[in-house]
Parts: structure tokens; sequence; C-alpha cells
């Protein structure tokens, strides 16, 4: 029973308090790249998951036969596996989006929180531990994803996943959906979990302050 | 000619690989802290990336119209491989280039502006020598957004900036703003 609530604790990690993109801050390249749609954003952060997933899960099944010195290359040969199956599988079911993703798609394999993932969790962790830790950490991947893609759209088209929002007197700021539009949300955005993190860890110490006076008195 | 040198400016400053496709984003936020760094770091990836094109040219012409599935996977373990081997040969013929330059390689090769390259010259059926012009547009790109970014760091270093927004969100807004700048160039071509 013990065993359950962890495995629920590390998957419940990567969503909020070790989500890769505003606490570590990784995966950077497919997060700015592909989030001017909130459409474009879901498909990857799908496409990540399962990837991720998926490399997790064979590493730590595999992660007694494969040899230290080699395990890198190893881990990028698997995740780039992967990768070509969703590459391919969306060429086939979604073209119009895998043209809009376009290189990006194939970047995942450059990402790297997945290889941080396998490196540091999936290599020393059993499959299922291994597991819910890729679906939390690619669930977080995926809000995070949302979330800019989100804003962006609705600010530079005034539209979310294509339904008009604001009517037609409303004037797009086109450049959120531009290049600068991205690095200057995820800006803000970073400096908005900043500042949460901030008055979280203020408020703390201001109740274990508050204890101790109690404790003291 | 005239298309090659199209190539080389609109790789440089109109589609550049960090401001304008977000690529090779881990050192410009993370080793962007010094002018001196940043330059060998450019100078190094140049290099990897023109190495890249000529791997990615020759695994497509004679490797992968028989195999295009293994595009990726191949890419990969040639251009890491390559790179691991010039990496080791530098360190035995020039000890002090390596110590400028070569500490870098093996961080550059898990960029994401290298596969960026390949993939990018592949999809749009670039020849060797448009490929090679495309690496070295890249490559200068590359150094000159990481040499304005660690130029503009230096000089905030001693700016009184809220602690708060210190670290990556600031990095982020600066290359907003630098990335809003190097639009200006969109308007370069457009009356050719």
């Amino acid at each position: 029973m013990a065993t359950d609530t962890s495995a629920y604790e590390e998957m419940l990690k990567g969503l909020w308090r070790d989500n890769p993109v505003f606490i570590q801050v990784l995966g950077m390249c497919p997060m700015l790249a592909v989030t001017n749609s909130a459409i474009n954003a879901v498909v990857m952060g799908l496409a990540t998951f399962f990837v991720l997933v998926g490399s997790s899960f064979l590493v730590s099944s595999f992660k007694q036969w494969i040899p230290k010195q080699v395990r890198i290359s190893l881990y990028i040969i698997i995740i780039a596996t992967f990768v070509t199956v969703v590459d391919y599988s969306l060429l086939a079911m979604l073209p119009a989006i895998h043209k809009e993703l376009g290189a990006f798609i194939p970047l995942i394999v450059a990402n790297c929180m997945i290889l941080g993932r396998q490196e540091a969790f999936a290599s020393k962790h059993s499959v299922k531990y291994a597991v819910m830790d890729a679906v939390g950490m690619s669930g977080g991947f995926m809000i995070a994803l949302f979330s800019l893609g989100a804003v962006r759209e609705i600010l530079g088209v005034g539209a979310l996943f294509g339904i008009d929002l604001f009517g037609p007197n409303f004037e797009p700021w086109v450049i959120m959906i531009l290049p600068p539009g991205g690095f200057l949300t995820l800006g803000l955005l970073l400096l908005f979990f900043n500042w949460f993190t901030e008055r979280k860890k203020q408020f703390l110490l201001k109740v274990a302050d508050a204890e101790g006076v109690r404790n003291n008195g | 000619m005239d298309n090659l040198l199209w190539i080389f400016i609109s790789t440089l400053l109109v589609n550049n690989f960090v401001l304008a496709y977000f690529l090779g984003l881990c050192p410009f936020l993370g080793v962007s802290g010094q002018l001196e760094t940043s330059f060998r770091l450019g100078l190094a990836t140049t290099f990897v990336l023109v190495i890249t094109a000529l791997c990615a040219w020759i695994l497509n012409t004679y490797v992968l119209i028989y195999a295009p599935y293994l595009r990726l996977i191949s890419f990969i373990v040639v251009i890491a491989s390559t790179v691991q081997f010039i990496e080791m040969s530098i360190k035995k013929l020039s000890p002090s280039l390596f110590k400028s330059l070569g500490i870098f390689l093996p961080l550059i090769t898990t960029n994401c502006a290298i596969l960026g390259l390949a993939i990018f010259a592949t999809n749009r059926g670039y020849g060797l020598v448009e490929g090679l012009v495309f690496a070295l547009g890249a490559g200068a790109g590359f150094t000159l957004a990481m040499v304005l970014m660690a130029g503009i760091r230096e000089e905030t270093e001693i700016m009184d900036v809220p602690v708060l927004i210190r670290g990556t969100a600031f990095n982020l807004i600066i290359a907003g703003i630098l990335s809003m700048a190097f639009m200006g160039f969109a308007g370069l071509f457009s009356s050719t």
C-alpha cells in the first residue's frame, strides 16, 4: 500500500513541484518553437508524452543489460526510435499538423528533458516508478506547453483552438505568435513562478516563526 | 552565387537559428555569461555545424535513399561519432587549440541546433555547397546571437535588477527584445 502512494507521489512531483519547464527550465527548444497555437502545443505534448513514457519503460526494463560506458548513446538510440515512430504516425494521421510542426517533431530527440529523465531516474528505478515518473514529467511538460500555447494564441490571434473569443473588434497582438512573443511569454511565466515559489517560502518562514514564538513563549 | 549569398544572409540575420527558430537555446541561455567564452563557443559550434552539413550530405546521398526511416538515428550516431573522432585528433595534434575550443565539443553534439541543421538542410533539399554555406550562416548567426547576449548580460551584471526576475526569466526577456530587433531584418529580401 505504501509503495502505491509513493509511486503516485513520483507522478505528482512532475506536474507541479518539479515541473520540467517552469522549475527545472529544460526542453526550451520545442517549448518555444511550437507553441504559437494551442493545438500545436497539445500535439507536441502528446508526442513528447509517448516518447518519454516509451523510452523510460524500455530503459528501466533493460537497465541490467546496458553497459555503463555506452549508456548515453543507447538511451539516445532508444529515444530516436520512438521519435521516428511518432514522426511517421503523425505524418499518416495528422498530415496538416505534421507539416506545421515540421522539423520540430524529429527534434524531440534533442529535448534534454527526455535524456535527463533516463539518466537521472529511469536507469535507477523499477519499471513501475520509471513509468509513473515519465507520466508525471511529460504531464508537467504538457501543462507548460499548453499554458504557453494558449496565452500566445489568445493574445496573438484572439482565439483558442481556432474558436474566436473576442469578436471582430479585437486587434490581435501579432507579435505574440512570432518568435519574440515566445521568449517574452515564457520569461513572464517563469517570473510568475518565481514569485509564487518565493511567496510560498516567505509564508512557510512566517509559519515557522510563529510556531517558534509559540513554543518558546 | 546569388542564391548562396541569399542562403548565408538569410540564415545569419532573417532566420537566425537562435532568435527565430529557437535552436541551440541551452547554451544561449546557459553559457552566455561571459563574452570571451561565448565567442569561443560560437566558433566551436560553427565548426561542428560545418561537419554536420558534410555528414548529412554524405548520408543523404549515399545511404538514406535506401532506408529513409533510419534518417534520425543515423544522423545522431554519425554526427556524434565524427565529432568525437575529431575531438580526439585535435587533442592529439594541437593541445592549445583543444584547450580553447575542444572542451566545448562534446557539449555541442547534444545541441538541437546541430540536429536541426541536418534536418532543415535535408527538408529543403540542399546540395553539398548550399549545405556548407547554410552551416556557415547558421554558425555565424549563432555566434552573433551568443556575443550580443553575453554583451548585454555582462552589462546587466552591475545593474540593480530585482532579485525575483534574475536568472532565466530575465535572460528570456532580453532574448525576446533581441529577437524583436532581429525581426527588423525580415524586410531585407521582400523587394527582390
